[in-house]
């Protein structure tokens, strides 16, 4: 319950943010909306002896829908991506996702922002922004930098970040077609034991492209290429739909916890998938 | 050990002054520096909400929050919403309807309805039970809460239209 003492820096620009990332390099943690955060340094398990706030930094908030790209700044927070009307019309399944993200509190503080470089393969957002093909912006001593959510994963708490950048948000092509988020969980608040992030495209009874990823079912979230196209071109049958859980489940690598042994969560898994399938097509 | 800091927030709508270390956590002021002990510690682990108030406009545990984030903000807990003699609609409804038994939940979850009624005066039952999955409670199987919480958005809305 206890944090270890820590020097406290709220910077008002990213350039104060940067010099002190830069003066204490390892030593200094940036804290967004602080719910992974906070309860890890309440552990002991994150040691920060600099902690850098950043609500008053300019720039990093605000939603914007124009020509055709979504742009959020990293401290939007998971309410603010629910209340918005614009956001929820161009890609209704961000609403949907941040719906089965935690609770009320959590996500008036929590933020897309830390969601996405947690790192944490139970985090919902890394895996939905695979399957939108987002790409997130970076920003560190030699300027600013874009790395694409699908290259940014490399294993559990460990991302193409530098621990001298920040990220400063995530951005999009809107989306077409149906969309599904499905999360299987113990209870209100947990991680999923296994969910699946799917945006589907049709050309009268054709599927003219899928995007699959899925979350917490390895160490990173999993984009399965071969889910997707496992559907493209088909009917979207119960047999294409084998086809593609077959698919994704040679990507996943689950491992066992108190959610459940590897069998289950690849069970769980199989089933959480078919029923995004099923969802988005259905509303494509 | 860090430097203190010079901390400025209002409380209940009291101004209130004091130094501290960046790492004290907002539920530790309000409890024993402010003696403000409405807001309680259920776990370490952000999850039972007992410790739930509102910080400029939104619900947050208080458990997760450093007082040097909640420097300059407004927080409103349960003493802040009525007092004995003159209960808040919610306090009134979750004594009438038996939505409390220890007691040890009912200031977050108060504190948590309040808002919830204010983003949405006219809520389902569902709604309420999703509003409020951040509020753990052992005692009463969160049916009476429920029940409560309903009954306050009814007079709060038939007090709106009377006053109309």
């Amino acid at each position: 319950m206890i944090p270890a003492a820590f020097e406290y820096h709220r910077p008002k620009d990213m350039e104060g943010v940067l010099s002190v990332l830069a003066e204490h390099g390892d030593d200094a943690r940036v804290l967004a909306g602080g719910h992974s955060l906070i309860p890890m340094m309440k552990l002991r398990m994150a040691d920060v002896p600099h902690l850098i706030d950043l609500q008053d930094v300019g720039g990093l908030g605000g939603i914007d829908v124009a020509d055709g790209t979504i742009r959020l700044g990293a401290m939007v927070t998971q309410a603010e991506i629910i209340a918005h009307e614009g956001l929820a019309k161009a890609a209704p399944i961000l609403r949907e996702a941040s719906l089965q993200i935690a609770d009320p509190q959590v996500r008036y503080m929590g933020t897309i922002g830390g969601n996405v470089a947690n790192g944490d393969p139970g985090n919902d957002m890394p895996g939905l922004m695979q399957c939108l093909d987002a790409t997130f912006t970076l920003v560190g001593a030699d300027g600013e930098r874009q790395i694409a959510a699908r290259e940014f994963y490399q294993a559990a708490y460990m991302t193409a970040r530098e621990d001298d950048e920040v990220l400063t948000g995530v951005s999009f092509t809107v989306p077409s077609g149906g969309y599904a988020y499905e999360k299987q969980k113990r209870k209100i608040g947990d991680y999923a034991t296994a969910a699946a992030a799917v945006q589907i495209t049709r050309d009268g009874e054709t599927c003219s492209g899928a995007a699959i990823a899925m979350t917490n079912l390895s160490d990173t979230p999993i984009f399965s290429d071969a889910a997707g196209a496992a559907l493209t071109g088909t009917q979207v049958t119960d047999s294409d739909i084998d086809a593609a859980v077959k698919a994704m489940l040679s990507d996943i690598d689950p491992t066992e916890d108190n959610r459940g042994p590897i069998e289950f969560k690849r069970h769980a898994s199989a089933v959480i998938l078919r029923r995004a399938i099923a969802r988005a097509w259905s509303r494509a | 050990m860090t430097d203190k800091m010079h901390i400025k927030m209002t409380v209940n709508g009291q101004a209130q002054e004091f130094l501290a270390e960046p790492r004290e956590l907002l539920i530790h002021t309000l409890r024993e520096r402010l003696d403000i002990t409405g807001p309680h510690i259920g776990c370490e682990t952000s999850h039972c909400g007992a410790c739930t108030v509102t910080m400029n406009g939104k619900s947050v545990k208080s458990c997760t929050v450093f007082v040097a984030q909640a420097n300059g903000s407004d927080v409103t807990t349960i003493e802040g919403l009525g007092t004995p003699d003159n209960l808040h609609v919610l306090q009134m409804a979750f004594k009438e309807h038996h939505g409390l038994q220890c007691g040890f939940c009912t200031p977050g979850m108060i504190t948590r309805a309040s808002k919830l009624l204010e983003e949405n005066p006219s809520p389902t039952e569902e709604e309420v039970r999703f509003g409020m999955a951040g509020n753990l409670c052992r005692c009463t199987g969160y049916q009476n809460i429920v029940k409560s919480i309903l009954a306050a958005a009814a007079e709060m809305n038939a007090a709106k239209e009377a006053a109309e």
